[in-house]
């Protein structure tokens, strides 16, 4: 239930960004989100565009992309993608793995802004 | 026009990530080990941190506790009868405590006379998970009453938590609670988290419980 303050986090922090690009408008807006950050997509479009009105982000697209939990198996040495959420095991050797390398992420990676013309001088 | 992109590569609770970062190094500096005690609402968090409370200055231990929640000061009234200073952070309708609520709350406390410092977070075991509060120990707690799958339910808190607490043991066997099955699912989640079945009421699990903080404490140090 916390979504809408994280899509307020992302209104700040890339409106701040922004100030290198004046007169730029924001046509995206690109997270990658953890499938262990607690996060919901839906619930996070649902705020965006609340959270959005009136600021330079207004209109713009968010696109939300998901990394899935990666953890580190010590028997086969590498780090391997968990095949669900209930259970933090190796699915190669079926070992328990509790050393989690991806899947609490939640960031800024990227916006996509179209630039204003530079004033041509005379 | 151009289009252009532009890498931030930001993370989004960066100003929460800091100021826990700052706390962290404050908790360190003065010698106090903090602790922060996730769990759905009605799972005993109180109850349970009075008892510890208790028997830590039983112990001649130096604690004090943060108690979050929406509204109400009724769990602080309950954990200052431990003799303990309190204080509570009302969050007026925020599901989780963020560490800037913890830090202006400890204005005007001497860290370096504590021992333990508890957060009790709000109820809630999804939002929480999120914001570290600069503490060394998450401890996610599960009473024998909510089922033995709420691990599998909440994954992201359970495989966020340091260590795990059962409360109610002492109602586990009416309850028809079965302990092999929700130790395999804590286990599932978090592979080799440290585990404690306890009952605030009885005692039960307390004393081994209590070792475990006087130990991390020592090693914290």
């Amino acid at each position: 239930m916390h979504e809408l303050s994280i899509v307020s986090s992302v209104v700040d922090s890339v409106t701040e960004s922004l100030a290198a690009y004046p007169g730029a408008r924001v046509k995206e807006v690109r997270l990658r989100v953890g499938a262990l950050a607690a996060v919901v997509e839906d619930s996070l479009q649902f705020c965006y565009g609340i959270a959005t009105e009136g600021t330079p982000l207004a209109g713009s697209v968010l696109v939300v992309r998901t990394l899935p939990v990666r953890v580190h198996c010590v028997p086969c040495g590498q780090d391997v993608e968990i095949e669900s959420l209930q259970s933090f095991r190796c699915p190669v050797c079926g070992e328990p793995a509790a050393d989690l390398r991806q899947g609490r992420e939640l960031e800024i990676e990227s916006i996509e802004i179209e630039e204003a013309e530079e004033a041509v001088g005379p | 026009m151009t289009t252009r992109i532009v890498e931030l590569r930001r993370g989004i609770l960066k100003k929460n990530d800091e100021l826990a970062a700052g706390l962290r190094q404050r908790f360190m500096a003065a010698g106090v080990l903090v602790l922060n005690l996730v769990s759905s609402p009605g799972t005993g968090k109180t109850a349970f941190l009075e008892r510890t409370l208790r028997d830590l200055k039983a112990r001649g231990l130096r604690v004090a506790a943060l108690v979050g929640d929406l509204e109400t000061d009724n769990d602080a009234r309950r954990l200052a009868a431990s003799g303990a200073p309190v204080r509570q952070i009302n969050t007026h309708g925020i599901c989780h405590l963020e560490a800037e609520m913890v830090g202006k709350h400890l204005e005007g406390w001497e860290l370096g006379e504590l021992d333990y410092l508890f957060i009790e977070n709000v109820g809630n075991l999804v939002c929480p998970s999120s914001y570290d509060l600069g503490e060394k120990i998450r401890v996610a707690l599960l009473s024998v009453t909510e089922g033995e799958d709420k691990p599998l339910k909440y994954p992201t808190m359970f495989n966020s938590a340091d260590a795990a607490v059962i409360t109610k043991m002492d109602i586990a066997e009416p309850c028809g609670f079965d302990r092999e099955l929700a130790l395999k699912n804590i286990n599932e989640i978090r592979p080799g988290i440290r585990v404690f079945e306890t009952s605030a009421k009885t005692g039960t699990g307390m004393e081994e419980w209590l070792n475990f903080l006087v130990k991390e404490r020592g090693r914290a140090r």
